[in-house]
């Protein structure tokens, strides 16, 4: 699947990390280069007469950005099902991993200036849009330090350009059409990406959405996560059609590998060119995998088998092949890595910690934000003595 | 503001000390994240035979069950419900009569209810699920256009009679905001539809199979946090409680006490607190039917007790407790002794993080009790 990787021997590497060039110092890794070519999974295409590259280049910097950023989720959600199972996690809690290479390959091939929407499992993307694993985790346990004040939770995390985390199967796709629409009237070069997944693929307001934006050729990418599973049900048992880049019909699509971060990176610099050059909308289906059940209350075993599930972690998981990948071609080293790795759990293991002990909201925080300035009242606390002022 | 519990510390140190001890002993992160309540089974009815213990989704499952083998017609649908549905409402009914009856639909709320009304135009007995009362906007406009008011457009050529809509509604304990609500008074003002809240398994069976066989579309929304929760011995028998009437739980004389669902088990207790604390005589009514309601029953109790109470999770304002407020002032305006008491949720978001704060406790019914009859 990751054949054609042909290493370029350039310069030695010379990390723009300050970390990294020490350790190149100290261990010496002469053997690693700074820009290999790789070849990536061939795309499928729907009514386009030419895809993405298929063949491309990572540069050692990249290597270890992506394999670093893959790494802090996956084991940020690990930290969260934690969390949940010791009930410091309320309310609903759906976890991203497996699907790590689809948010990273996405937001590399953006900037913070391009929008972002997505549904409910997106913990993964709360990060790559700049939310520190301490605001994620912080608000997931409900306190006042986490990215939404602890007022959100699982499925609410918000960002610059990152209109969140919506609760409703299917909401946010005809906003990410209005997203993009605003951008593409203020005329910045930017789009929306507007993400969603298998099961809402079967929502009508999506087919709304896909016709207004290509109606106004709005400058949107819509991408189906395609993690085979709508909750509880199997693509094929759900959609009529499970070529999720070709359903909106008259808009053209790429089927894309979504467990190769270099695919999906490609996949959307395309995409986003092919927006801004005025041709409209497109419709990009990113196949993945999840690893857990659809949330915390589904053990995810009762309609997949545990065969299957391991069977593509062992085959076909995004980090550990792109880490074999980058090894292999010399861009990093296996004790960078491990580095990498120890680092990586340092940060999370930091912000479990201070996710457990932080403070929590002020109680008046219960009625602030439900209106722009919500004018000043009280409300009788708990017991029978308590009265709350807003601020 | 200082709080009373500060300041019998600071005076009595030595309680102090033992309440500060008594803090160490508690795990750390102890938050008590829902609301208490107690659930108060009801006793089995011994005109209708053997029983069976049952908790809340075996009840259900039970109904449908009967359902399904005493109509040929009947068909069950919704996102996941082919394997038991999220919270096992459902499970064996696939197996027991088959994929084309108890089966999966896409996740499409819209789509699902308007399949249903086209079944049940035809003559179908059309049962769907909504897998939480939170996900059933999306369907607003199929239930209120359509289900609704098909029958008044066609001038009765046609009905959609074989329509019930099954949610899980109402507080959890953490659902936070999209698995919480309590969307009752949404379609409360839709006449054409009936909308049934049952309060424990022996009513719901009932109930639901009321539901199922009333010729009108009905939307039945089922308190999650029973589910498990609330057990009792349940007539193993086919069995009806008819729709729009309420039952009176305790006799009482001085304030009545409108509640239905979850709510129904906290003014249980609070109406025991009351008689305990306050020496206040409650009379205590389950509604069940939010639509069309019992005015009846309700207006002679307020005519009796002079007082009432309702309270409900969903926030106050537009809450169907402003329904009933406003009948009953109309109803009984000359007997009431004090203004009628609403116990809510407040005009917010349903809470991440603040449920027990959010929901109208015992706490609050009892303070809202002292109030009405100090009037």
């Amino acid at each position: 699947m990751f054949s054609g990787i042909v290493s370029r021997v350039s310069s030695l590497s010379s990390s723009s990390s300050k970390k990294a060039v020490v350790c190149t110092l100290l261990r010496s890794y002469s053997s690693t280069v700074n820009e290999a070519s790789l070849s990536v999974t061939p795309y499928k295409l729907h009514k386009l007469d030419e895809g993405p590259n298929t063949e491309t280049t990572l540069t050692r910097d990249d290597a270890l950005k992506y394999y670093r950023e893959m790494q802090v989720i996956r084991r940020m959600e690990t930290a969260a099902g934690t969390l949940y199972k010791s009930k410091e996690i309320r309310g609903f809690c759906h976890l991203y991993s497996g699907q790590e290479a689809c948010c990273v390959g996405i937001q590399n091939a953006l900037t913070l200036d391009d929008a972002i929407i997505t549904a409910y499992r997106a913990h993964g993307w709360a990060y790559m849009r700049g939310i520190s694993v301490h605001g994620i985790l912080a608000e997931l346990t409900g306190r006042k330090t986490g990215c939404a004040k602890g007022k959100g939770g699982s499925m609410h995390m918000y960002a610059k350009n990152f209109y969140g985390g919506n609760g409703i199967v299917g909401a946010q796709v005809p906003l990410g059409a209005g997203i993009a629409l605003a951008h593409q009237y203020r005329n910045d070069n930017t789009v929306c990406v507007t993400l969603y997944g298998d099961g809402a693929a079967n929502q009508g307001q999506i087919f709304e959405a896909f016709n207004m934006s290509k109606l106004w050729d709005l400058p949107c990418i819509y991408v189906c996560e395609n993690n085979k599973y709508g909750m509880g049900t199997a693509v094929e048992r759900a959609a009529a059609s499970t070529d999720y880049y070709t359903r909106g019909d008259y808009i053209p699509g790429i089927w894309i590998d979504g467990m190769d971060v270099i695919a999906v990176r490609e996949a959307t610099k395309f995409s986003k060119e092919y927006c801004l050059s005025g041709k409209g909308p497109l419709v990009l289906e990113v196949e993945t995998y999840r690893y857990h059940g659809h949330s915390m209350s589904d053990p995810g075993t009762s309609y997949r088998t545990r065969e299957e599930v391991q069977e593509v972690r062992q085959q076909r998981d995004p980090i550990s092949s792109f880490r074999s990948r980058i090894v292999e071609a010399n861009l990093v080293t296996e004790a960078e890595l491990k580095d990498v790795d120890k680092d990586v759990r340092k940060e999370v293991d930091d912000a479990v910690g201070k996710a457990k002990s932080d403070p929590r909201p002020a109680i008046t925080e219960t009625y602030t934000h439900v209106y722009h300035n919500t004018p000043g009242y009280s409300v009788r606390g708990c017991d029978a003595f308590s009265v709350h002022a807003s601020s | 503001m200082a709080s009373i519990t500060g300041l019998t510390c600071k005076t009595f140190a030595p309680i102090s000390l033992f309440l500060r001890s008594l803090r160490k002993s508690l795990p750390k992160n102890l938050v008590r994240n829902a609301s208490a309540f107690t659930f108060h089974p009801q006793d089995p009815d011994k005109s209708l035979g053997e029983t069976a213990k049952m908790n809340l989704f075996q009840s259900l499952t039970n109904a449908m069950d009967i359902a399904l083998a005493t109509d040929q017609t009947a068909v069950i649908f919704g996102e996941d419900v082919a394997f038991g549905g999220v919270f096992r409402c459902t499970v064996g009914l696939a197996d027991k009569y088959g994929k084309d009856r108890v089966f999966n639909t896409p996740l499409c709320e819209q789509g699902i209810v308007g399949f249903g009304i086209g079944m049940a135009s035809v003559g179908a007995t059309a049962i769907a699920e909504i897998q939480f009362a939170d996900y059933i906007y999306p369907a607003y406009d199929q239930i209120v256009n359509e289900a609704a008011k098909f029958r008044y457009r066609s001038g009765n050529q046609f009905n959609v009679g074989g329509l019930t809509v099954r949610s899980p509604w109402g507080a959890v304990g953490h659902g936070a905001l999209y698995h919480s609500q309590s969307p009752e008074a949404a379609f409360a003002s839709c006449p054409g539809l009936k909308v049934v809240i049952p309060r424990g398994p022996t009513q719901a069976k009932g109930l639901l199979l009321s539901c199922i066989r009333d010729r009108n579309p009905c939307i039945y929304f089922e308190p999650k946090v029973l589910y498990r929760a609330a057990v009792e011995e349940v007539p193993v028998q086919d069995y009806m409680i008819p729709l729009s009437q309420a039952e009176v739980i305790l006799e009482g004389n001085d304030i009545t006490l409108v509640g239905w669902g979850t709510q129904v088990h906290v003014l249980w207790e609070v109406a025991e607190l009351a008689k305990e604390k306050l020496g206040v005589s409650c009379e205590l009514i389950d509604l069940q039917t939010i639509l069309p309601w019992d005015e009846e029953t309700v207006v002679k109790s307020v005519q009796k007790t002079g007082r009432l109470l309702i309270a409900h999770e969903a926030p106050l304002t537009g809450g169907f407790a402003a329904e009933i407020a406003s009948t009953i002032q109309e109803q009984c305006f000359l007997h009431l002794e004090c203004p009628i008491q609403r116990v809510c949720g407040w005009d917010t978001p349903f809470p991440h993080i603040f449920e027990p704060f959010y929901l109208p406790d015992k706490w609050r019914c009892l303070e809202a009790i002292r109030k009405a009859v100090n009037y």
